[in-house]
């Protein structure tokens, strides 16, 4: 038995670590293992998302031209932004895409969803026609309108117009029409997504409550207002949150139908992405940039909390 | 249309001759944005500097311009990336404080030669005495004219600024309703006008653009005030034009809808592919007292810091070959762009050209800006025009706004 002592011995390097592993239960066990898997997103999510999201807020209290040294400058950046007149006019705008952008969109599809809902001659062909500018590009879209919206002659619109002998309408060269101008075809590009969503909800109420309704000897309007709207509550938030943050983050319709002037005329369509792109990648002012993306970001999580509150309250 | 070597050139280079002696293989590295014909007329020019230069090859990298700066700046300070660059004029300042270009050799570009031999505006290259960097072609504007519209309204292309209007008003044409669905002459802020104005319309009127080498907004004047009245009045005025007409000035020219067209030198490709489209070019119409001017506009090479010893050495040698009169007439046959010293560009030949000659001839009265955000200083001049088109501003308040507008650009950028 003499020569069994060196065995123990000699395995002893590796025993503390299978010795390790060995001593911990069968949940423990599990737990190691569900985050050995789990360690995959949580990297992804760590260098993918959070580290360039705590980068960005690090630059916005910088100076930075992509060139030369990063400089700090504590709160200049924020200071200049809230200073800056154009900021505050795009700052309106943003919320001008918002507050005429989600309403409008919101009904003109419910009425589509609820008159499609009914229809049923064509229906699947009717339903891809409305759901065809979801797929098409935002940016060959745009371009399409943009020549919609030129004056004679090649404006599609201006053109009809002048044959009847009406005056033009300065669409894209207006500091009034230019905002809504944009964007209509930016409301009717995502109409498609809101008609489907509207109408799997509008398909999820029972039946039973409109076939009682209609024993009771109830009107359209009241089973429309009773009944169909309350019960799609859930579907018309999501459809807000949705849309509301993508009016918020709005930026390939303005940016192509403006090419030649982002944003213009006069920064009367210039959305906050459209300045924080122009600030970072055309004038170079990184740090600039940054400080209104966390403007951004703040703005879209205030949103975001407001309406997942919304939610809650069902 | 083999390029006879440099020889003699290169002989005149100390530095030249101690790289010959050696024979050990030197690799640089040169990047350029990518566009099709520049990227064609530089594999001629590494060729031929390859075979005049036993040991030395040269790596051509392209990246797309969107990302061109980006990765320039993230290559330069690791140690990677290119010996020698491309890069905008109007960049230097940025490049020289990041450190990420040196100054060229005194005496392989002996900075007195270089004032003489090119064109005067390339002096804007020049810093502390040194030249930290050179052009191989250089762009300028001209009036393009649709040659049918001409002909048929019995008017010839103008030479002064009143000619240009006569000729505008004879090829403008309305529909009944007073829509203007052809223009005498196109215009935009968001193209070329803005450097028409600067530095063409501003001097013809009598002013000066800028003071203290381009750090003084000297356009807020009397001479402003009338070159803006022009340009305003073609529309108001005169009815010859009308603004964001068919969306982009090219684009109403190339539709043979714009009799007169001014645009850079780098058009005329484009145009030369249109069928149908019978167009000349002629020098920008003079001023009121004569007053020739011009705007240009180029890309330059530098060294960069990344390159040391041989490599050095080597970059200074292709330096010289791509600043050579041989290689910029290689980059004029093959991309179209100037050549940058007269002694190419002002022979007969190329001089007397019926497309490239306006533009070289007007390289002698060209001046180049010193922008400090070329887009946000344009995006002034865009927003001036807009506020009395739009707005109804009077012309002389939007032109003071405008130019503080841009002073403070200007100033904000040399304050750091």
């Amino acid at each position: 038995m003499s020569d069994a002592r060196p065995v123990p011995l000699r395995a002893a390097p590796a025993r503390p670590l299978r010795g390790l592993y060995g001593r911990l239960t069968i949940r423990q066990k599990q737990i190691a293992w569900a985050w050995a898997f789990l360690a995959v997103p949580v990297l992804f999510y760590t260098i993918i998302r959070f580290y360039p999201t705590g980068n960005a807020i690090l630059i916005s209290f910088q100076d930075w031209n992509l060139l030369g040294e990063r400089t700090w400058t504590g709160l200049e950046n924020y200071r200049v932004m809230f200073a800056d007149p154009v900021f505050w006019k795009v700052f309106v705008n943003t919320f001008e895409y918002l507050i005429i952008g989600t309403p409008v969109s919101l009904v003109v599809s419910f009425f589509i969803a609820y008159h499609l809902d009914k229809a049923r001659f064509a229906h699947g062909f009717l339903r891809m026609l409305y759901f065809l500018p979801f797929m098409t590009s935002a940016v060959a879209m745009a371009w399409v309108w943009r020549w919609f919206y030129q004056p004679v002659p090649i404006g599609l619109f201006n053109n009809f117009l002048a044959q009847f002998g009406i005056p033009q309408i300065a669409f894209l060269n207006s500091t009034t029409n230019a905002l809504p101008a944009i964007l209509a075809p930016a409301i009717w590009a995502g109409l498609g997504f809101q008609i489907i969503i509207f109408m799997a909800g509008l398909r999820a109420i029972p039946t039973n409550y409109y076939e009682a309704a209609r024993i009771d000897g109830v009107g359209n309007w009241t089973i429309l207002t009773q009944i169909t709207i309350p019960l799609l509550r859930p579907t018309i938030v999501f459809i807000v949150v949705f849309s509301s943050i993508g009016f918020l983050r709005i930026f390939d319709h303005v940016f192509n139908m403006t090419h030649n002037n982002p944003g213009g005329p006069l920064n009367s369509t210039k959305p906050l992405v459209l300045m924080i792109y122009e600030t970072a990648f055309t004038n170079f002012n990184m740090g600039y940039a940054a400080a209104q993306t966390v403007v951004l970001f703040v703005i879209l999580l205030i949103v975001s909390l407001i309406q997942l509150r919304l939610l809650r309250s069902d | 249309m083999t390029r006879r070597p440099l020889a003699a050139m290169l002989a005149g280079s100390a530095m030249a001759l101690t790289a010959n002696a050696g024979t050990a293989q030197v690799e640089i590295e040169y990047w350029q944005y990518f566009f099709d014909a520049r990227v064609t007329a530089m594999e001629q020019l590494i060729e031929g500097f390859e075979a005049e230069n036993e040991g030395i090859t040269v790596t051509m990298t392209t990246f797309p311009y969107a990302d061109y700066r980006t990765k320039v700046a993230a290559a330069i300070p690791a140690g990677e990336g290119p010996d020698v660059v491309q890069l905008f004029y109007g960049w230097l300042n940025d490049y020289i404080e990041a450190d990420l270009i040196q100054p060229l050799p005194t005496d392989a570009f002996p900075p007195e030669e270089i004032d003489e031999t090119f064109f005067p505006m390339v002096q804007a290259m020049k810093r502390d005495g040194a030249y930290y960097a050179l052009p191989t072609a250089v762009r300028s504007l001209a009036l393009f004219y649709n040659e049918r519209l001409l002909e048929e309204a019995g008017v010839e292309p103008p030479t002064n600024l009143d000619e240009m209007i006569e000729v505008a008003k004879a090829t403008t044409e309305t529909d009944n309703a007073g829509n203007v669905t052809q223009v005498g002459i196109t215009t935009g802020m968001t193209a070329q006008d803005h450097h028409w104005f600067r530095e063409v319309l501003v001097r013809q009127f009598g002013g000066e653009p800028y003071l203290d080498d381009y750090r003084t907004v000297n356009w807020d004047s009397e001479a402003g005030l009338a070159a803006l009245e022009f340009y305003a009045g073609l529309e108001k005025d005169h009815g010859v034009t009308a603004s964001g007409f068919m969306d982009e000035p090219q684009a109403a020219f190339k539709a043979g809808r714009a009799a007169m067209h001014i645009d850079g030198s780098f058009r005329i490709g484009s145009l030369a592919d249109i069928r149908g489209l019978n167009w000349g070019v002629t020098e920008l119409p003079a001023g009121p007292d004569g007053t020739e001017a011009n705007y240009s506009s180029y890309w330059v090479n530098a060294i960069t810091t990344k390159a040391e010893g041989e490599r050095y050495d080597a970059a200074v040698r292709f330096m010289e070959f791509v600043t050579s009169d041989e290689a910029m007439q290689t980059w004029l046959d093959v991309v179209g762009e100037l050549p940058a010293k007269p002694s190419v560009g002002m022979t007969e030949e190329n001089a007397g050209d019926d497309v490239y000659g306006p533009f070289i001839r007007g390289l002698e009265n060209a001046r180049t800006t010193e922008f400090v955000n070329e887009s946000a200083q344009r995006q002034v001049l865009v927003d001036m025009v807009a506020r009395t088109d739009i707005e109804g501003q009077p012309l002389a308040e939007s032109l003071a706004q405008a130019a503080e507008e841009e002073q403070a650009i200007i100033d904000a950028y040399y304050a750091e």
